[in-house]
């Protein structure tokens, strides 16, 4: 499904008087359909960087990231266009950031019915009954659903984030952190709810804070800087 | 479902010089020189060899400090200044019905595969009231403030060739209603509007004839940022509903960041970055990019 071909990412940081910091070199790592790939290392390794380069947040400086997509076949994410990419984001790829981008103004439960509205073409009413459901799974309380995200606690804000990412079902998922301020029972259901969509076919890549969940939800890990265990 | 959708306007090498120009003006120009001014002839390089493309349904963001050339370029796109060299191609015909636009069928003919740039002002001006509309920075750029809201409204609809008055009023109450001006104020000049609600005049008048192309000039600069959050969120619903595909000039990155998906960055009149909106915020590659990205608040 993915495959990573020595993928370099060095950043040029001109305003420091043309600074180089490589954050990647040489990584090549496989992920099958389905499958749940968990990227371990310490802090600064690297394993943000990965995620962001398939994404294509981060332009890749050097080797390969190919992607079996649904629509259009075997693609280069590290090279393709730009509006390919926007294409993929729309249909197929999912991100779960670290941190949540608030928009202002929009409602939290908006925020998480406009995926199902925008990609998967549900009508409005129901996309909001359907956000509603998933938000009150993930203990967001119905008074706050009509709120502005901006104003909640961090872990509220990470829970709409992840609701917003899980809610249209992405053939492949990629997760930053979703579970770093979260208490242990939204954790819990965090890790349901991304075992059902494992179920259901989503490919995901994740990195977690916490070893142990690390182990009960992925299939394999990734160490960077090390070997694959 | 197509993944990479077709071009909708396909802009060339797209380039404006202000003064008599010389055969070495675009050469001696740029960021690489630190201006926009050909040190041999004086003459200012608004915009040079700018090329871009804009898809149906989309959002692409001009970024860049004052004097970089965005305005020009935006204006160059609706006719507003007459380009000195480059072309536009309009390659959209198979998407006027989604946004209810229409083309007179001598211009629909004429436009196809025609560089729109060398047509008459008046066939330009006829392309630009059936298809095109903008916001300016300023609400006197695009309103007669002394002329009622509705009035404004109406203007632009005679020009799209409305003429039963009935159906004109009825268009900007619609318009009104979208744009969240109070209706009973239609028949009141813009002069006493807010600055918020003079810009949402100037969006419904820009609306008014369905276009499917619509140019946003720091239409948020200026205002309160409660007002601005209100102004930016309209327009991203409007977005949507009226499946518009805008061009956004800001110096601002947040109000880039909130409205577009695709960003390209000016400096000296040129283009000196373009990908997607995230990467030029988090992954800037031109020293430019990369001191505006580090000097957001």
């Amino acid at each position: 499904m993915l495959a990573l071909d020595n993928l370099t990412k060095t950043f040029h940081i001109h305003t420091l008087g043309n600074k180089v910091i490589e954050a990647l070199r040489g990584i090549s790592l496989e992920v099958a359909p389905g499958e749940f790939l968990g990227l371990s290392g310490p802090s600064g390794a690297g394993k943000s960087t990965i995620l962001k380069c398939i994404y294509r947040t981060y332009l890749p400086t050097a080797g390969d990231i190919w992607y079996e997509s649904r629509d259009c076949g075997r693609i280069n994410l590290a090279t393709t266009a730009n509006r390919t990419v926007l294409g993929l984001r729309s249909r197929e790829l999912g991100y779960v950031s670290q941190f949540f981008h608030v928009i202002p103004r929009v409602s939290a439960l908006e925020v998480v019915a406009e995926p199902l509205v925008t990609r998967n073409g549900i009508l409005p009413s129901v996309a909001r009954r359907k956000a509603a459901e998933l938000l009150q799974r993930l203990q967001i309380p119905p008074s706050l659903m009509d709120a502005y995200p901006a104003t909640f606690s961090g872990g509220e804000q990470q829970r709409v984030n992840i609701a917003k990412a899980v809610i249209w079902k992405p053939r492949l998922l990629l997760l930053d952190e979703p579970t770093a301020s979260l208490d242990l029972q939204a954790t819990a259901v965090v890790m349901e709810i991304l075992r059902e969509l494992k179920k259901e076919g989503t490919t995901m890549i994740g990195i977690f804070h916490r070893q142990d969940m690390v182990r009960q939800i992925t299939d394999r890990l990734y160490e960077i800087g090390g070997q694959q265990l | 479902m197509e993944i990479t959708p077709e071009k909708i306007l396909e802009v060339q090498d797209l380039t404006k010089i202000y003064g008599p120009g010389c055969p070495l003006c675009l050469a001696a120009t740029g960021p690489d020189y630190d201006t926009n001014q050909c040190p041999h002839c004086g003459s200012v390089v608004a915009c040079g060899q700018v090329s871009l493309e804009l898809y149906p349904d989309e959002i692409l963001g001009i970024v860049g400090e004052s004097g970089s050339g965005k305005s020009t370029l935006v204006k160059l796109l609706f006719f507003d200044e007459e380009a000195t060299s480059g072309a536009m191609h309009f390659r959209g015909k198979k998407f006027l019905s989604q946004n209810q636009a229409e083309l007179p069928p001598d211009l629909s003919e004429r436009v196809n595969g025609e560089n729109l740039l060398t047509l008459s002002s008046f066939q330009k001006r006829r392309i630009k009231n059936a298809l095109m509309g903008m916001v300016y920075q300023y609400p006197h750029l695009g309103l007669r403030l002394e002329v009622s809201a509705g009035g404004n409204i109406a203007e632009r609809l005679i020009t799209a060739a409305w003429r039963h008055v009935g159906n004109m009023r009825q268009r900007a109450t619609h318009l009104f209603e979208k744009t969240e001006i109070p209706v009973q104020r239609l028949d009141e000049s813009p002069e006493n509007f807010s600055g918020g609600m003079q810009q949402r005049v100037q969006i419904a008048k820009a609306l008014s004839n369905n276009p499917m192309f619509l140019f946003l000039d720091e239409v948020s600069t200026g205002l309160d940022l409660s007002v601005q959050a209100r102004v930016l969120d309209l327009l991203r619903t409007l977005q949507r509903e009226f499946h518009l595909s805008m061009v956004a000039v800001s110096h601002d990155l947040g109000v880039i960041r909130l409205l577009t998906a695709r960003t390209m960055v000016m400096k000296d009149g040129r283009i000196v970055e373009s990908g997607l909106t995230d990467q030029i915020l988090e992954d800037p590659q031109h020293p430019y990019t990369q001191l505006l990205v580090n000097s957001q608040l």
